[in-house]
């Protein structure tokens, strides 16, 4: 089923001109209502009139998330505070989240987004819709709800956790439909499998599953050990949340709900427009927001875009699975998480000089994350309870600032490898064969 | 202000891995140290090996060098004779006046037949428990005897 087949099966060029028109009304509106883009608008001379094709685009300014951090919190909002009716936030880097607003409009346009998505991985009306996102600042849980409940699911908020509550529930309910990272998913299928309950006893058909990259291999898995077919779905909660991007039965790309998200690639050094086909950073435009239509945003995923029709029939811009990253952004349990805030944490903890570094691991199916700090005499304490107590603090430190449980290791002043003077910082094992 | 009554231990942080200690022990070994005591204490991953030694700031100085972790922390020496009862009368004497014993550990000495303990109080307690245990009637040992012994 397609969920809007308007606008998901457009004549190309039809979008094109509704493009071009959303992006001019956008730009004009950032002009009048966004400091931050009068000026960069005007300082490239740059006026919505003259945009006269979706191609123009490549000349506007790119924005960063920089530019968001250095405007926190409503800096980049382009509608007036009692118009926002929701924030969400994720923890951003240098101690300021990364904060995004929408209005009651950009609520409708996100649920659309993924009623479609749903629809996209084979999921209709009478479907019992799991949702194992974690609910909160976080994008993903409610997200994946209101768009559920758009198509007209039956929707079960479970949010994240409680792995034995969640199949206990799967198995009762009956859901047919999951959303969730893909490493959970496996975590629900280990689950399944200590508790003896068998792939019939599941109901599941479809999986909607993002926040995280992940392989065919891990494809594969999933959909064997739970018995569905499993979609990657895309998003940021810069541009929307989950719902920029979702993958269909073809399983062959991500289709861009490009009617409203315009995505491009580009080179990640140049900054120059890359065509169709090769790789390089995905930059992504919001022609419809209202609360924060950010223009050309880069969003250092590493991505192509392909314009092939799909057997679908959708005519969407299709973007290849994420395959990296042009920073050293990590994804740890679907967290977002820069070595620097780690690294603060670790300057704020009196005393302990940032000799660490950062190993991310995968046990059983989820991440972990260890930091080792090497030990000063400045911060050591001649009793065990001494230095544990600063292992719980640093512990502490990083669970308040990255929302994730990190294990700490001290180790010994000099054994972490240092290349050119430099520490190598982040030693990453979930690197699948 | 620096304990005269106090001894001085080189504390070293080591990782709980197969050589570390061997390696310490080499090091003060080819520096000339002769210990007189130690002990580890130990977590899962780590561990904090204490040291008295003839030559402590030698000791600190040449395993800092070999990238060691290493502080230098006061602690109380403390005779007691060698027969039963004689050091639960000193952590009596401790205990009734409310002193908490953050680690303790003893030796011999071979020529006089005596017991040495080490003590580790707070550093806001140390002057209070020399004042108990010499109330109690034991001595504390100068440092620059404990190093000779």
């Amino acid at each position: 089923m397609i969920f809007d087949p308007y606008h998901e099966c457009m004549d190309v060029e039809q979008r094109r001109e509704l493009q071009i028109r959303r992006l001019r009304e956008t730009v004009a509106r950032l002009m009048v209502s966004v400091p931050f883009y009068r000026d960069r608008f005007r300082s490239h001379g740059i006026e919505p009139e003259a945009l006269q094709s979706i191609d123009d685009l490549k000349n506007l300014p790119f924005t960063t998330k920089d530019d968001l951090r250095e405007t926190y919190p409503y800096g980049m909002f382009a509608a007036p505070l009692p118009d926002i009716v929701r924030l969400h936030a994720s923890s951003g880097t240098s101690g300021r989240p990364t904060l995004v607003g929408y209005t009651a409009e950009d609520i409708e346009i996100w649920s659309d987004v993924i009623a479609r998505s749903i629809c996209c991985a084979g999921g209709d009306s009478h479907d019992i819709l799991h949702v194992a996102y974690g609910y909160g600042l976080f994008t993903g849980g409610l997200g994946l709800h209101f768009g559920g409940e758009r198509l007209g699911c039956t929707v079960v908020p479970m949010s994240a956790g409680n792995t034995k509550r969640q199949l206990r529930m799967m198995v009762d309910l009956g859901c047919t439909l999951l959303a969730c990272t893909p490493s959970y998913a496996l975590t629900l299928a280990d689950a399944a499998q200590e508790e003896g309950v068998s792939r019939d006893q599941l109901k599941l058909r479809s999986g909607i599953f993002g926040a995280e990259p992940w392989s065919d291999g891990m494809r594969q898995q999933v959909e064997e050990r739970l018995g569905l077919s499993a979609h990657d779905i895309y998003g940021l909660s810069e541009i929307i949340g989950p719902g920029v991007s979702q993958e269909c039965g073809e399983k062959n790309g991500l289709h861009v709900f490009d009617d409203h998200f315009v995505p491009e690639i580009v080179d990640p050094d140049t900054g120059e427009s890359l065509p169709p086909g090769q790789e390089g950073e995905l930059v992504i435009t919001c022609i419809t927001k209202r609360c924060l239509p950010l223009i050309r945003y880069r969003t250092r995923d590493i991505s192509a875009l392909y314009t092939e029709p799909c057997p679908c029939s959708r005519t969407h811009v299709r973007m290849a699975r994420i395959t990296g990253r042009t920073d050293d952004m990590l994804i740890i349990r679907g967290v977002n998480v820069f070595p620097s805030q780690i690294e603060e944490v670790l300057t704020r903890v009196e005393g302990v000089e940032p000799h660490y570094q950062i190993v991310v691991g995968r046990e059983g199916h989820m991440d972990t994350l260890e930091v080792q700090v090497e030990v000063t005499p400045h911060i050591m304490a001649d009793t065990i309870g001494g230095m544990e107590r600063l292992e719980r603090e640093i512990a502490r430190e990083l669970q308040a600032t990255l929302s994730l449980t990190a294990k700490v290791r001290l180790v010994e002043p000099q054994t972490i490898a240092r290349s050119e003077g430099k520490a190598k910082r982040v030693i990453d094992l979930r690197k699948e064969g | 202000m620096p304990c005269t009554r106090c001894a001085k231990q080189v504390s070293v942080f080591l990782e709980n891995k197969p050589g570390r200690l061997t390696d310490v022990c080499r090091a003060l070994g080819d520096a000339g140290v002769n210990i007189r005591a130690f002990c580890v204490a130990e977590a899962s991953e780590f561990g904090i090996l204490r040291l008295i030694v003839d030559k402590p700031d030698v000791a600190a100085e040449t395993l800092a060098a070999r990238g060691y972790a290493v502080t230098e922390h006061e602690v109380l020496a403390v005779q007691l004779q060698d027969r039963p009862g004689d050091l639960a009368r000193a952590l009596t004497a401790l205990s009734g006046a409310g002193i908490n014993v953050e680690y303790i550990y003893a030796f011999l000495t071979p020529k006089e037949q005596q017991a040495v303990v080490i003590f580790r109080v707070a550093d806001a307690q140390v002057a209070d428990t020399i004042a108990r245990l010499e109330e109690a009637a034991f001595e504390v040992i100068p440092a620059e005897r404990i190093y000779g012994m």
